[in-house]
């Protein structure tokens, strides 16, 4: 195996008799903006889960960075250095903005619990650091200002970027979107591409994203994966998945008309 | 921001100075049936806190805490007895020779009480935690009446359903309150550190708990040891308050009660349960009065109704649960940034500026 | 053993597997249809009971009489209670409703005290219902055969009734899924009400035929038979009624057997249904009848 940093090798999700997901295979190099189409219903959401660790593909394997996740637990795969957002949004209702962000911290906290309950120099100084990388976090989003509010009293595009910063903070090294631009306008949906683009900048990240927004998929997306029933369509760059005659089909009548 | 910080430093130095002029006050001029109801009180706050962090912090619906407890009461119990006494109580079957001539001193049984509690917690953590809410709660209270049973039928360890007496008495209330606050500090500095927000965290959203990184069963498994360490406490001070102890006292009502502490003072707030468990100490004491008969005006008597304590406590509890389920305090804590802002707030209004 | 104490513990299996089959129909239906833990569920035993006590005793009705006005009575309660307990707490957490179920089975439970006094009173048990049988060396109550007589033919009932009528096939539905039954014009609440209507006529049925089989009656008498009866329907696979009558049998079985080939663990009976229960919620949590879901993420 090369420089690839994610690959997905012929993995299927089968449900009882239902299989959502038929031997699904793509490879993803560091840095990469991938995207990952296809008609509702069509199994995006599970290649996900399978990656994360929700599901544990009953066929196929998962590499990251040359390493066999298949089958490890979700919080293992994060520490490992894969992060997620939701199709629908998953904030912690009852915590506020920074908290929620915090929280992803947890994972990489070097003190134990006696340590935090006797309030000793190793947690406290931990926990600042935290506090400022994620206060760092949040003002780059403009969300700083708002650190104290409840993260569900926010509007919805506020809740999607603080969602996408929360999985950031867990310091991944690949991101993965699902469905980042729902529910958002035209103008948003630019400035959700710009943010992405920079974060992959800043952050050195990857990023795999599933979205229905076409021209947020083929403005940004360096190559595509076309899903249907679970099974992969076509795959390349956006140019030739727009020309791809299978696409079109599968899509006809299912495509937003937005552009 | 560090002016604020050092006001709030001494606000609680001062805090826990007051507390303490207090209860020597209490100590002193109380009489000893008052005193008894705040040890009580005492009591109940630990379990209602012990219980809130399992059921308020992380969702998890455990009806188990009576089996917790009365293991920790036996421990201390059985610890503390004079050999004496054992030899004494335990007269249907001759108690098991090494605990026999076992005498610790009360604070080390108290916390040896707790880490039996809490390996408890462990052996029925472990298989229980897996399960969903519903069927967790069965589950608990499944191991709960498990471990009273044993409890009544391994005769030569725990003196089965005659129970223990003569365990020694303590009547001091810095020894209860001073749990109490020690357990107080704990759990708030948990709750409040790195591990309490993956604990509310996981009560929120499991999924995305678990997708930022945090192991849901390790944590839950942490949060409901650590339930079952305050629950053993607390039945080592049943104990010593009540001075004998049998395996009847451990059921399900007993974990019905501080579900009602519980619920009342708000799931997810520490302060609302400390409040919420003195206030229904008193009240259960107070409520005695309708159980025995009364006298009006010496001329009518109205006899005595037992059981309509708990007639009015499930009601209350039935009111709370279906029109105010936040309970007294919800999942907000009392903390001295609102005292701040309420004198910062009639200070400017003295000043004469605009709000 | 001998052979007519090994007769005499099948009779009393199937006795008790039947009274535990008929309470254990209430858990599941309740439980398939809203996901909830009716923990007042047993307490309706307790009910049915003290009503037919007095009817018979402060009214002087006769026994059929006092049977009939208990079950009818004990069913608008249960459906009394779902509408003022349960229902207004349909969309909060489920925390919410479970401990609303156990603060109506407490205050069940404490308003018998109060109201009915804590002693157990002497059930009453009419000559034409119950008589001694003679057959052979073995004698025996005619309950053994009433009892599950009159379970068989309720539990024939409540299977046509989900099978075959509408109200029955609506039950199915919304216990299979509930927001979309309420998009197909399902009036859920209805059907709700029936299912715990249903539920606690049998719960009644139930809770009078303990009480002839082990007359006496006190506030509490629902809470050991109401637990066990859960863990059956579990057992059986919860939300299943095949499954209820199925584990209601089992579990009456392994209780009776156990106590009868094991006498000196007698004290560990009650543990024993417990020990079954944490086995099949780690094994095989769908019971054996039941089916394995899967979480949506």
């Amino acid at each position: 195996m090369n420089e690839k940093i994610l690959t997905t090798d012929h993995i299927s999700m089968e449900f009882g008799g239902l299989r959502a997901v038929s031997d699904f295979s793509l490879e993803i190099a560091p840095g990469e903006i991938v995207g990952l189409i296809g008609p509702n219903g069509a199994g995006k959401t599970t290649v996900f889960n399978m990656i994360t660790g929700v599901y544990t593909p009953t066929s196929g394997k998962i590499f990251f960075k040359d390493r066999d996740i298949t089958g490890l637990k979700t919080d293992r795969i994060t520490s490992l250095g894969i992060a997620r957002t939701f199709q629908n949004i998953r904030l912690f209702e009852s915590m506020s903005v920074l908290e929620n962000v915090m929280i992803s911290k947890h994972l990489r906290l070097k003190a134990n619990l006696a340590e935090a309950v006797m309030n000793l120099p190793r947690y406290r100084h931990a926990r600042q650091q935290h506090y400022d990388e994620c206060m760092e976090l949040l003002k780059k989003v403009q969300l700083d200002r708002l650190v104290n509010e409840k993260a569900t009293s926010l509007p919805y595009g506020k809740q999607r970027r603080l969602e996408i910063v929360r999985a950031l903070a867990t310091e991944p090294a690949i991101l993965l979107l699902d469905e980042p631009a729902a529910g958002m306008n035209p103008n948003e949906s630019m400035e959700l591409m710009d943010f992405i683009a920079q974060l992959r900048e800043e952050f050195k990240l990857t990023v795999l994203m599933i979205e229905h927004h076409m021209e947020v998929v083929m403005g940004i997306c360096e190559r595509i994966y076309v899903l249907d029933y679970g099974v992969a369509l076509a795959d390349g760059n956006p140019a030739e998945i727009q020309n791809n005659p299978a696409v079109i089909e599968a899509y006809l009548g299912a495509v937003e008309l937005d552009a | 921001m560090d002016k604020r910080k050092g006001m709030k430093t001494i606000l609680t130095i001062a805090l826990l100075a007051g507390t303490g002029l207090l209860l020597f006050g209490v100590q002193n001029n109380l009489d000893s049936f008052q005193i008894r109801i705040l040890n009580l009180a005492a009591i109940y706050t630990i379990l209602g806190l012990s219980m809130n962090l399992v059921i308020g912090f992380t969702g998890m619906f455990s009806l188990g805490h009576s089996g917790f407890m009365c293991v920790g009461a036996y421990t201390a119990a059985i610890l503390t007895m004079s050999p004496a006494s054992k030899e004494l109580i335990y007269y249907m079957e001759p108690i098991n020779p090494i605990l026999a001539q076992i005498q610790w001193p009360v604070f080390p049984a108290i916390l040896a009480a707790g880490l039996v509690a809490a390996i408890f917690g462990l052996l029925v953590g472990i298989p229980a935690l897996r399960l969903r809410d519903d069927y967790l709660a069965i589950a608990t209270l499944g191991f709960a009446e498990i471990i009273r049973i044993v409890v009544t039928n391994t005769i030569s360890i725990t003196n089965g359903s005659l129970g223990l007496k003569n365990i020694p008495s303590i009547r001091s209330i810095w020894v209860y309150w001073g749990c109490a606050i020690i357990t107080i500090i704990i759990l708030k500095r948990i709750i409040n550190s790195s591990w309490g927000y993956a604990f509310k965290a996981i009560r929120d959203n499991e999924i995305a708990a678990e997708a930022m990184g945090i192991s849901i069963f390790k944590h839950k498994l942490l949060s409901f040891t650590i339930g079952a360490f305050f629950a053993g406490v607390a039945g080592a001070l049943m104990g010593f308050i009540i001075t004998s102890i049998d395996p009847t006292m451990f059921r399900f009502l007993f974990t019905f009660q501080i579900l009602l502490i519980v619920v009342l003072g708000g799931m997810g707030s520490l302060t609302g349960t400390v409040i919420s468990a003195i206030v229904i100490t008193i009240m259960m004491e107070v409520l005695r009065f309708v159980e025995g008969p009364i006298n009006l005006l010496g001329i009518i008597s109205i006899p005595g109704l037992p059981g309509m304590r708990m007639v009015i406590f499930s009601l209350g509890l039935l009111m709370v649960i279906l029109f105010y389920r936040q309970g007294l305090m919800g999942t907000r804590e009392f903390n001295w940034d609102w005292l701040l802002k309420w004198f910062g707030r009639s200070k400017s209004v003295e000043r004469g500026d605009s709000i | 053993m001998s052979m007519d104490s090994f007769l005499q513990n099948i009779a009393n299996s199937i006795t008790l597997g039947s009274l535990y089959a008929l309470i254990a129909i209430g858990y599941t239906m309740v439980y398939g249809i809203i996901r909830l833990i009716n923990f007042a569920h047993a307490d309706l035993l307790m009910v049915a009971a003290y009503v037919a006590f007095y009817g018979i005793f402060i009214f002087a009705l006769p026994w059929w009489v006092a049977f009939a006005i208990a079950v009818v009575l004990t069913t608008l309660l249960g459906v009394g209670i779902e509408k003022v307990a349960y229902r207004p707490l349909r969309n909060a957490p489920r925390i919410s409703v479970l401990i609303s179920a156990i603060g109506v089975s407490f205050l069940l439970e404490n308003i018998g005290i109060v109201a009915l006094g804590a002693r157990p009173k002497p059930f009453p048990r009419p000559e034409d219902l119950v008589w001694n049988i003679h057959a052979g060396n073995i004698s025996f109550l005619s309950l053994t055969i009433i009892i599950p007589i009159v379970t068989g033919l309720l539990l024939l009932a409540v299977t046509f009734m989900v099978k075959k009528t509408k109200i029955g096939i609506a039950m199915r539905a919304v216990s299979r899924d509930f927001e979309t039954s309420s998009l197909m014009a399902v009036d859920v609440n209805k059907v709700v009400g029936t299912t715990f209507a249903v539920g606690s006529a049998l719960a009644a049925v139930g809770g009078l035929l303990w009480s002839l089989q082990y007359p006496q009656v006190d506030p509490l008498m629902g809470v050991f038979p109401g637990l066990k009866c859960f863990i059956a329907a579990v057992m059986g696979g919860i939300g299943s009624i095949p499954g209820a009558m199925l584990g209601g049998f089992l579990l009456g079985t392994m209780e009776v057997m156990l106590v009868g080939f094991m006498p000196g663990l007698s004290g560990y009976r009650d543990a024993f249904a417990f020990i079954i229960l944490i086995l099949i919620l780690l094994f095989k949590p769908g019971g054996i009848l039941g089916e394995n879901v899967v979480e949506k993420v």
